[in-house]
């Protein structure tokens, strides 16, 4: 939890222990893991996501000597890993093909008619709830398997900008810049992208009771 | 406004600053409409996930994997 890296309330504690952990091939492979499954996440290319996991800890075992604390060097493993993944995703651009855009169209109008009524209104069973019940706050191991399970079941081009702007963080222009995209294209990317996911979170997480406290 | 109009624009303030009038219809709106003001929310919810989502799987993950393999 308290993984922030700020250097200054830490102190210059031992400058081998993050050598020490790269080294540590049990540690390593876990960290592997994760990686990969991330990057498989927004790549969905499992040759490609290895390909930048491998870079990405390359580009980490170099500058190793800096990283004292394990928290503080899974954050920057992976702040290296998202650069890796941008720069893959750049290469992809062209493969938004523009015959696909059609059956989009029709599948994007049929999951806004299921939850719209004519006049733009909600249908009643697809209202919104409230998330502040009782699996409001639980982020636990179970909830993010769940999250996962919405992300994949996102159409790929949704999925893929969303991750850039609220994983990796980008800007909406370098988004568009780097997938010849309008901003109002962007808009309506990001606007289904979260309508799928808000929907798949309230029905598989928070909407479904459980026993229990 | 209704409420596809609304989503739309819950949806996009968290890329760019609603117009004044954009604002007010969307502020009448919500008082008005509890399922898009849970959606609006929910909005800022799916933000903060996706922040807490690396660091959350690293550490879950890495604690799981403790317990595999001696």
């Amino acid at each position: 939890m308290n993984y922030a890296p700020t250097s200054a309330q830490q102190g210059p504690d031992n400058p081998t222990s993050a050598s020490e952990l790269l080294a540590d091939s049990q540690f390593l492979q876990e960290l592997r893991r994760q990686m990969v499954k991330f990057a498989r996440l927004q790549l969905q290319d499992d040759d490609q996501a290895e390909d930048v996991v491998q870079e990405a800890l390359a580009g980490a075992m170099k500058n190793v000597g800096s990283f004292a604390r394990k928290s503080a060097l899974k954050t920057w493993v992976f702040s290296i890993l998202k650069y890796k993944i941008v720069d893959a995703l750049r290469y992809r651009q062209r493969i938004i093909v523009t015959s696909e855009l059609a059956d989009d169209e029709q599948r994007e109008q049929q999951f806004m008619d299921s939850l719209f009524k004519s006049n733009g209104h909600w249908h009643s069973a697809e209202r919104p709830s409230s998330w502040n019940g009782p699996q409001g706050g639980v982020q636990s191991e179970h909830f993010w398997r769940v999250f996962d399970a919405c992300l994949n079941g996102l159409p790929e081009k949704q999925a893929r900008v969303f991750m850039m702007r609220e994983f990796v963080e980008l800007e909406s222009e370098e988004i568009c810049e780097q997938l010849a995209l309008t901003t109002s294209n962007l808009h309506v990317i990001l606007y289904r992208a979260r309508m799928r996911l808000r929907e798949c979170l309230e029905n598989n997480w928070f909407d479904v009771p459980r026993e229990g406290p | 406004m209704n409420c596809k109009q609304a989503t739309r624009l819950l949806s996009e303030r968290q890329e760019r600053t609603l117009s004044r009038k954009e604002q007010m219809a969307l502020k009448i709106h919500i008082m008005v409409c509890r399922g898009c003001r849970n959606f609006g929310d929910q909005m800022t919810a799916l933000r903060s996930f996706s922040k807490s989502y690396s660091k959350a799987r690293a550490s879950t993950d890495h604690n799981a994997g403790d317990k595999n393999e001696p």
